[in-house]
């Protein structure tokens, strides 16, 4: 494949970096990408996954987009209030790149369709809004031994952690299992101040670019935790458990489970 | 100022006489990456600035400048050897 001169310019900054080059773009370009969710972390996911120039996007939502989205999911705005989010999420990234494809689903992501979804993809992202799906996530991600690039956010806190099955760590061996849906904050405790999501979520696309490009040092085994209001970020140790449920010599959970809902969605 | 010197062999050659930065670079790296290591590129170019800048890039990322010379009141030749992947 030889770059068209438009994609010389918009992907110059890219390929007179040593680390990227022509064959890095080329790379990205050819690479797919799956995201789980079009709200506050898939839009700065996507979005910079577009403007990076990822050939395929795959992206999972059922909602559509109400007015107090907009806070801090920037790939919507006001104009498509009640449009299907993959929809606008569609619209707003292969306009910002016409070399981008967005494959959207409508549909609610569970133990039945997961599988599927995720198959032809070469990296998962996770920007799911409750436990339940995170861990539905991680568990088919290390079953399908798809690399996961996964985060959280709440008030003014921020997660991310990338998992490659069979080389490090998982959800699971941070956290075992769901916490009880009493102990997780309730929709009128759960604010979230929304410029955290873009910082999240541009962590989670360098992560994803990084797995393509094959440079740097992923956040295998680390847990990094962004600290809004003193401005700190934490990396925290996750040694892969060996005797992880799901990732461990003999694991427990061989099958996909849906979990209960009952938890608030942030 | 005259012809490249004989004893070295010119394995491809790229005309970015027009471009500016950071084009005249983006074009130089990708004709490098498309070459084999120890094989030799010819630049022509026009871009005063490029005529600094891209030997200094070419050495940042690991390859090896075998002349800059002004060849006439506007253009440049840089030779470069690919010396890394
Ligand atoms: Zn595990």
């Amino acid at each position: 494949m030889e770059f068209t001169e438009d994609q010389l310019q918009r992907y110059s900054r890219h390929i007179i970096l040593p680390e990227v080059g022509g064959k890095g773009q080329k790379k990205i370009l050819n690479a797919k990408v799956f995201i789980v969710g079009a709200g506050g972390l898939g839009c700065p996911v996507g979005y910079y996954l577009a403007a990076a120039g990822i050939g395929t996007i795959g992206i999972i939502d059922n909602d559509t987009i109400e007015l107090s989205n907009l806070q801090r999911q920037i790939a919507h705005n006001t104009e498509r209030l009640g449009m299907l989010k993959i929809e606008s999420a569609k619209k707003t990234f292969e306009s910002l790149n016409p070399d981008v494809k967005v494959i959207g689903t409508k549909e609610r992501i569970s133990k039945d369709n997961i599988k599927d979804l995720i198959k032809d993809y070469d990296i998962v992202v996770d920007g799911s809004d409750n436990f339940p799906t995170r861990y539905l996530v991680n568990d088919a991600c290390v079953m399908m031994k798809k690399p996961l690039v996964s985060g959280a956010i709440l008030k003014f806190e921020g997660q991310v952690t990338t998992i490659l099955p069979g080389e490090g760590h998982c959800y699971r061996c941070l956290f075992e299992e769901m916490p009880p849906a009493g102990l997780v904050p309730s929709c009128q405790e759960a604010g979230v101040l929304g410029a955290i999501t873009g910082v999240v979520g541009a962590l989670q696309a360098t992560e994803v670019l990084k797995l393509i490009l094959g440079k740097g040092e992923p956040l295998k085994n680390t847990l990094l935790i962004y600290d809004a209001l003193r401005v700190n970020f934490r990396r925290v140790k996750v040694p892969k458990n060996p005797d992880c449920p799901v990732c461990g010599a003999h694991p427990t959970i061989t099958e996909l489970q849906d979990y209960d809902a009952g938890y608030c969605r942030i | 100022m005259g012809d490249v010197k004989p004893d070295i062999k010119i394995d491809k050659k790229i005309n970015i006489k027009g471009l500016v930065c950071p084009y005249t670079f983006v074009k130089a790296k990708l004709a490098v990456e498309d070459m084999e290591v120890g094989e030799t590129l010819e630049i022509l170019l026009d871009y005063e600035e490029a005529s600094r800048s891209i030997p200094k890039s070419m050495e940042d990322h690991g390859q090896k400048v075998l002349k800059v010379e002004k060849i006439n009141d506007t253009d440049w030749i840089i030779l470069i050897k690919k010396e890394k992947e």
